[in-house]
Parts: structure tokens; sequence; C-alpha cells
């Protein structure tokens, strides 16, 4: 039967349904494209027939093969349809830079779309708030405090809050960070055996809480 | 509960299909009993059981859905499709008996949906059709709803695995709002957390590098 190779696509963005981006299946969107090609190629010589010897009984064919090419058609859309929207989940769950593994399973065309969706997404951003500027992929949980603690699952090396005061993010660190930051150029030196978490402006770690790279600590 | 950013598209309603719904395009593979009713120049090889070059008028054989809707007319010149054997009169009687016994899945995967999309093919048993597949949403209903709000931390797979395709979504959906509510009432709703996508992300990795 026609469209096995089309459906084989869908099938196999369907099992992956967390949202995961699979590796584009360049060799197999060929293999369709080339079967459209040649039942193409066939309709046109069977209704060339069918016109010029007047061979109507060749319709019923003409018409199977029609429908395998709308077929074809429907899973080559609706594959990278699908993974349009895996790529654009990604801009709001990891951010605007996408780690290499990940852009690896993109092909040129989709990196493309991916760079000027962030662009839209960005210039919207901007005008929102009178033109102030509005960070929409942050606070996707209702805020409860300006900071929060965290504790670091990986080394992310330094992090710079907005003072100037750079921060040392190494694994399991539970730094103490005092509010106060003129107590903290003090702790900062003993900060990385000593004490607890660190308390961070929230929406500066946000993003890094996503990426888990810092553990949210609710006491 | 995690907001889910990847929305796909969903699959349609009744008899309706979503062109890029993943799920419709699966669900328009299954197979369908039908007979020709003319001959087919040139097509012989699709059908396995003979070897002519044609597949003559009259032959009986199995097109998958999306065939068999393309070439479907009223009038019934090119195609005559039969029901399959769910649909019938004998598990029709099955379905009104009580329809809570039945495990939908070997019954096809998506038995709302295909059962739906027969209406396309101007059977006499329509109505009938129609109202058996309504009648047998009803009445597992409920109990596919209780059972997708009380098991938390449970095993629920000998409760899923009779489910079709279509009660399977609405019982993840009752799960994951059962999650989210249950992680409200112990406070951890305010608690950022990472994102499910790049813990999987990472979890693949490391098994891709694994030999």
């Amino acid at each position: 039967m026609f469209c096995e190779k089309a459906v084989e696509l869908i099938r196999e963005l369907h099992r992956i349904s967390d949202g995961q981006l699979p590796a584009f299946n360049e060799d197999g969107l060929r293999q369709v494209l080339q079967e459209m090609e040649a039942l193409y190629d066939q309709n046109q010589a069977d209704v060339n027939e069918a016109k010029s010897e007047g061979r109507a009984e060749l319709i019923p064919s003409i018409k199977v093969r029609h429908c395998c090419l709308l077929r074809d058609q429907r899973c080559v859309t609706a594959y990278l349809y699908d993974r349009l929207l895996r790529i654009r989940a990604l801009r709001w769950e990891y951010g605007s830079v996408l780690p290499a593994n990940v852009r690896f399973h993109m092909c040129a065309e989709e990196l493309q779309w991916f760079s000027q969706y962030k662009k839209s997404l960005a210039s919207f951003m901007r005008s929102l708030g009178g033109g102030e500027g509005l960070d929409i992929t942050q606070d996707m949980k209702p805020p409860k405090s300006l900071y929060i603690e965290v504790r670091c699952l990986k080394d992310h090396g330094e992090f710079e809050i907005d003072d100037g005061t750079v921060i040392l993010l190494k694994k399991n660190s539970q730094v103490v960070l005092g509010v106060a930051w003129d107590i903290l150029s003090c702790v900062c030196v003993m900060s990385v055996s000593l004490c607890p978490q660190h308390f961070l402006p929230r929406w500066k770690c946000e993003q890094l809480i996503r990426q888990g790279v810092l553990e949210h600590v609710v006491s | 509960m995690n907001t889910q950013a990847y929305l796909p598209v969903q699959p349609g309603v009744g008899m309706e299909e979503n062109f890029f719904s993943l799920d419709d395009i699966l669900l328009s593979q299954e197979r369908l009993p039908v007979r020709t009713e003319c001959a087919f120049p040139r097509l012989g090889f699709l059908e396995k059981s003979s070897d002519s070059q044609d597949i003559a008028e009259g032959t009986k054989m199995e097109l998958p859905l999306w065939l068999s809707k393309g070439l479907y007319e009223r009038k019934r010149r090119i195609l005559s499709v039969e029901l399959p054997k769910v649909y019938r009169e004998g598990w029709r009687t099955v379905f009104n008996a009580d329809p809570r016994v039945v495990d939908l899945h070997k019954m096809g995967p998506y038995y709302y949906g295909l059962g739906s999309q027969m209406l396309h093919f101007d059977s006499p048993e329509n109505p009938d059709i129609a109202q058996t597949l309504l009648q047998t949403f009803i009445g597992r209903f409920r109990r596919t709803m209780d059972s997708s709000q009380n098991a938390y931390n449970e095993d629920t797979s000998a409760v899923v695995e009779r489910l079709d395709c279509l009660e399977k979504v609405l019982f993840r959906s009752g799960q994951t709002g059962l999650h989210g509510f249950q992680s409200w009432e112990k406070g951890q709703a305010s608690q950022l957390t990472a994102s499910s996508l790049v813990l999987n992300y990472r979890k693949r990795k490391i098994t891709d590098v694994q030999p």
C-alpha cells in the first residue's frame, strides 16, 4: 500500500508524546517526496492516455493515486507542523539559547524559524508595559515573594546580580548570600563551604531553575 | 503543575477530522473491509491474493480508511464499504447490554473515532451505530472519570489498558488535574520546578552516551 513511509514519520512523532524533538528524518521525508513524484508521473501518463484514447476505465486508478498524493501531502505537512509546535515549546521551556544536542536535531529551516520566532516574541515583549517591556516567559507560577532560596545542582560558574556582585554557583553549594549586600562581600569568600542557601532575586533565577541548574528550596 | 508548552493539534470531534492532528492521521490508517464496484487497472500489486495486473470488479479486500473515504461516492460506483465486526448488530447488542465490561482497546484502539468515521459511508444502520457509540460512551464515562479522580500514586495500568484512545486522553487529563490539586494542597504549587522537557532531554542525553 502506498504512503506507508509517510505514516511512519507520523508514528515517529506520535511515540514521543511529551513534546521532545526527535532528529529530523531527512531520509524519510525524501522517500515520501519521491513516492509523490512517482505517483504524479504515473497519473500524468494515465490521464493523457485516458484523454487521447478515451480509456475512461483508467479513471478509478487515477483517483486512487490522487488520494495517495493527498495522503502523503497531509502526512508531510502534519509532520513539519508538529515539529514546529515542539520547537516553539523549546523557546518557552528552555529559553532563547538551545543546547547543542537539541539544535542538532533541527534542520536548517527549523533553526531559521526558531530564530525568527525568538525575534517576534522579543519584539512583542518589548512592546508591553507602555514601551518598557515585560518578560512574559517569567513568573509562570504566581510569585509569593521577591527573594527565593535556591540550592545549586550543577556547576554553573559565575553568576552576576544586578549590583555587580558575582556569585559562584558550584554544585551543592548552599551559600548564604545575605539580603544585606554589605555583609555579602565578606560572606562570599567563606560561602562555598559554609552554610545554607543562596537568597537570590526570584526573577534572576527563574530561568536557571527551569533549566535544572538551581533548585527552589521551599522551607 | 507543570504548564504544558507543547500543544499538539487535537483530534477532530465526531465525524470531522483535523487535518494536522497526528491522532486523526493514525486513526484514518485503520483498515476496513471493502468491495470494489469497478475495476482498477494497473493497481493489481495492491491486492496480495491475486497476481493480476489489475484489481477486478467485485474484489473483496481491505483498504485503509483514508483511501476508502477518498474513493467513496454515494452512488457506490467505485467502492462499497462494509461495517467492521465491532459496529455490526451482534456486537452492538453486547455494547447496549453492558458497555462497562468490554475491553475497548482490543476492539480496535480507536473505537469511537473509527465508529464516527464509519457514518460517512451511508449505511442503513447509521442511526443505530451512532446511538450505540453514544450510549457506550455514556455508560463508561462515569467509571473512567471516577478512577482517574481517585487513583493517586497507584498503578493504573489495569484500568487504562481496557480504555479506547479517547477515554485514555480523558483519563490522563483527570490524573493531571488530580496531581495538580494534590500538589497545591501540599503547598508545592508555588515551588518553581525544572521544566520536565529539560529533564527528559537530559535523561536522554545520558542514555545516548552510555554504550
